[in-house]
């Protein structure tokens, strides 16, 4: 690989675009047409996974990122174990939901992006300058979103300069919305949103707010055939990443076990 | 039509490598040296926002003497290889090696080719995981490449810098605190003035850390590693 000398700007997103290698932009060429009622998947594109449920909330330190762990091929389940919720630098993380291929890689060249930027600038973007370039990088799946390859993510962030944690979600032309208080999004998304309607207050503690986070996914995995909820038999539950002033922290899982074992004990009693 | 004066490639060559050398002995040096917590770097940088050491993958860092702007374009260029070549295969496919290898090709046809050639000297180095070895690799304004031991220095009082360091570096296991008291010792020697944290960039590859292993070291902490019984 030579060196490439000329000044590309600070972005790995607009470089890989300027030497036409942008893994995104390369749409597999199905023959389908758009439809105009929305992204369809054309016949002829082979069923492939989904990623389903994921989540952000507001809390009193932060912001919390929680998924659930299916992917689901039509009817089928295609995986149980998959991540969602990716760590895109100390401060910020990314959850996918629709498409799993183009999301999954979204994620993942979105970390390089705003690693690559520190890098070459010696400072960190901004939260908001952060929720800016993923939307642009949405807007630029959009070729790929007109064949069906729907790819959307959900964007939560520590900003330092603010003190606060904040929520972004986006639409399919790369539109940019912040969420004040939570958001969820993928195929059992509005179960969680009518969860966290009902639970959500201001101020919440990482107790209070994780309690919520599987409520509302549980919720979801009870209505939504799409979402997976926590299988007591393999051991697997939904990954929750808690976003600070302190930087980006992973929960146990034996935390998440226990947090999920109550939650269906007091269901039980309730039934 | 006017013919160019004729010049022998050796007198042309040696023209511009004294034109080089002349550009990087103005400038301030740096010494990258191995230890037991990984390798250290250390610059004579009254600058405390354009630095002179840089991040470039998890387990690399660079150093860039001479002209800033020449270096400074090498210094992203080699992140943006590194970056392009970790995504396109995976984190662990970025090694020292292929970016030393990047720069001195670079550097040898631009010195080679164009009428001026680059004032640079390069330190591009690898910190070492489990078993595998640092690298320390020295790229010169001609492109040539040496894989250095233990000790590598660049910039104007380089010659000087090895000389006193060859005899008092002893092994890649004294820790981070004495290589550090040890290179600004010899930075202190050869430029003759003490040299306070203020004035000095140090960084440091971590082995003991997962992932991103560079790490800058600021003032406050280097004030206390020097000063400190």
């Amino acid at each position: 690989m030579p060196l490439f000398l000329n000044d590309h700007g600070s972005s790995f997103y607009d470089f890989l675009v300027s030497r036409g290698q942008d893994l995104l932009r390369d749409a597999p060429q199905a023959g389908g047409h758009a439809s105009a009622s929305g992204p369809q998947i054309h016949s002829s594109v082979p069923a492939f996974p989904h990623g389903t449920t994921v989540l952000a909330i507001r809390f009193q330190d932060g912001v919390l990122m929680a998924g659930d762990r299916q992917a689901t091929e039509g009817f089928q389940v295609s995986g149980r174990r998959i991540e969602k919720v990716f760590r895109t630098d100390a401060h910020s993380a990314v959850a996918i939901a629709g498409a799993a291929g183009p999301a999954i890689e979204l994620a993942r060249l979105f970390q390089v992006e705003l690693e690559h930027y520190e890098k070459l600038e010696g400072d960190v973007l901004s939260c908001e300058g952060k929720a800016n370039k993923l939307g642009q990088m949405v807007r630029g799946n959009l070729p790929m979103a007109f064949q069906g390859l729907v790819a959307i993510p959900l964007f939560a962030g520590y900003d330092l300069k603010r003190r606060e944690g904040r929520i972004f979600k986006y639409d399919v032309t790369g539109g940019r919305y912040e969420e004040t208080e939570y958001y969820a999004t993928g195929s059992g998304g509005k179960d969680a949103r009518d969860t966290m309607k009902q639970l959500y207050r201001r101020g919440l503690t990482e107790v209070q707010v994780l309690r919520i986070a599987l409520e509302a996914l549980y919720n979801a995995a009870e209505d939504d055939i799409g979402t997976g909820g926590p299988d007591l038999v393999r051991g697997i539950y939904p990954t929750v990443k808690f976003i600070a002033v302190d930087g980006l922290r992973d929960v146990e899982e034996s935390q998440i076990a226990a947090a999920c074992r109550t939650l269906i004990d007091e269901r039980r009693e309730r039934a | 039509m006017a013919l160019p004066y004729y010049v022998s490639p050796e007198q042309m060559m040696a023209d511009k490598a004294e034109y080089a050398k002349k550009g990087i002995a103005k400038g301030r040096s740096i010494v990258a040296m191995e230890c037991a917590d990984g390798v250290l770097l250390v610059a004579d940088n009254p600058s405390a926002s354009l630095h002179k050491i840089s991040e470039m993958y998890d387990r690399i860092a660079f150093a860039g003497a001479g002209k800033y702007n020449e270096f400074e374009m090498l210094r992203k260029a080699g992140i943006r290889h590194a970056d392009l070549k970790g995504y396109t295969y995976s984190r662990e496919d970025v090694a020292a090696k292929s970016l030393a290898n990047a720069y001195s090709q670079t550097i040898g046809s631009i010195f080679s080719a164009d009428p001026k050639p680059l004032e640079v000297e390069l330190l591009v180095v690898e910190v070492g995981q489990a078993e595998k070895p640092n690298e320390l690799y020295r790229i010169s304004f001609d492109g040539s490449i040496i894989d250095e031991r233990g000790v590598a220095v660049i910039g104007g009082k380089s010659e000087a810098l090895m000389t006193f360091l060859k005899s008092r570096w002893t092994s890649a296991s004294i820790s981070l605190r004495e290589a550090l008291r040890l290179s600004v010792d010899a930075l202190d020697t050869v430029t003759n003035q003490k040299l306070g944290p203020e004035v000095l960039e140090v960084a440091v590859l971590d082995r003991t850390r997962p992932g991103r292993t560079f790490r800058r070291i600021a003032p406050g902490e280097l004030r206390v590693l020097l000063n400190s019984p």
